[in-house]
């Protein structure tokens, strides 16, 4: 299958450049990261539904969302805050994974009319260390590392 | 037959990445690794000396017991480290992709 999503890592760089072209006009690639309805929609997955409790997108305005397990537990949470927006073209924000190793990113995320009906978004991530972000993209499963102990068995137990 | 076990084969596995998902948290004995999974003992023993053969995951002795601390140099030795990220963001971006074309407008 053709990998639509690049990863660009250069050894000792504090940075991360994610890729991916859509067939989707522009707007609706934007439209997907700032009304929390659809966002929701594509950052719930088999282990957890995500809720968005805030999403202010506008310059100076942040954002807060969880995902919970079939049980309420929360499992994963991160909130930021939006320093810049621009409607189709950009979202410049922290991001911060809460009650993970991870300290705060800076991301910057592009989005670009290909044509009519494609889309592309750049997201640069810009870590506190070298070794933050070696870590980060090291975990084999960033699903295990957010995690309780106990959620991550149930998923185990599903995987067998 | 195949005497060296290699990183990929270690981490093909869906419970011995969940071990290192676990050890990555803090260094734990087999009896704390084990009692995250349904599986016996002897089956979270033997992902375990799998991960430790190909030096995923080292041993340090602490009193009488052994604890398992995870070893993110050998990652380094997989030469896509970045493809579990990479696919991540791939399958959340196919989501996405797959939902908004219900939005297009009919033409």
């Amino acid at each position: 299958m053709e990998r639509k999503t690049k990863v660009h890592a250069n050894n000792g760089q504090h940075d991360i450049t994610i890729t991916r072209e859509f067939e989707l006009p522009v707007e609706l690639l934007f439209r997907a990261h700032v009304e929390p309805e659809i966002f929701e929609e594509w950052m719930t997955h088999e282990y957890g539904k995500t809720k968005v409790l805030k999403m202010e997108t506008h310059k100076h305005g942040g954002f807060n969302f969880q995902t919970t397990d079939a049980k309420g537990n929360v499992v994963f949470s991160a909130n930021g805050t939006i320093h810049d927006l621009v409607p189709n073209e950009k979202i410049t924000r922290t991001f911060e994974m809460e009650n993970t190793p991870f300290d705060v990113t800076l991301e910057f995320l592009q989005f670009e009319s290909l044509t009519e009906d494609t889309s592309k978004l750049t997201m640069h991530i810009i870590y506190k260390t070298v070794d933050l972000r070696d870590q980060h993209l090291k975990m084999p499963f960033e699903w295990g590392m957010n995690m309780a102990h106990n959620r991550l068995q149930e998923i185990v137990s599903k995987l067998k | 037959m195949e005497l060296r076990r290699d990183v990929f084969q270690a981490i093909a596995d869906p419970t011995r990445r969940a071990i290192i998902a676990l050890v990555a948290f803090q260094a734990m004995t087999p009896t704390a690794i084990a009692e995250n999974f349904d599986s016996s003992r002897q089956t979270i023993s033997k992902h375990i000396q799998i991960l430790t053969e190909c030096e995923l995951l080292t041993q340090e002795q602490s009193g009488r017991e052994i604890l398992y601390h995870f070893n993110p140099k050998k990652m380094k030795e997989i030469a896509d480290f970045i493809e579990p990220f990479r696919e991540l963001w791939d399958e959340r971006f196919n989501k996405l992709e797959a939902i908004m074309k219900k939005y297009k407008p009919k033409k």
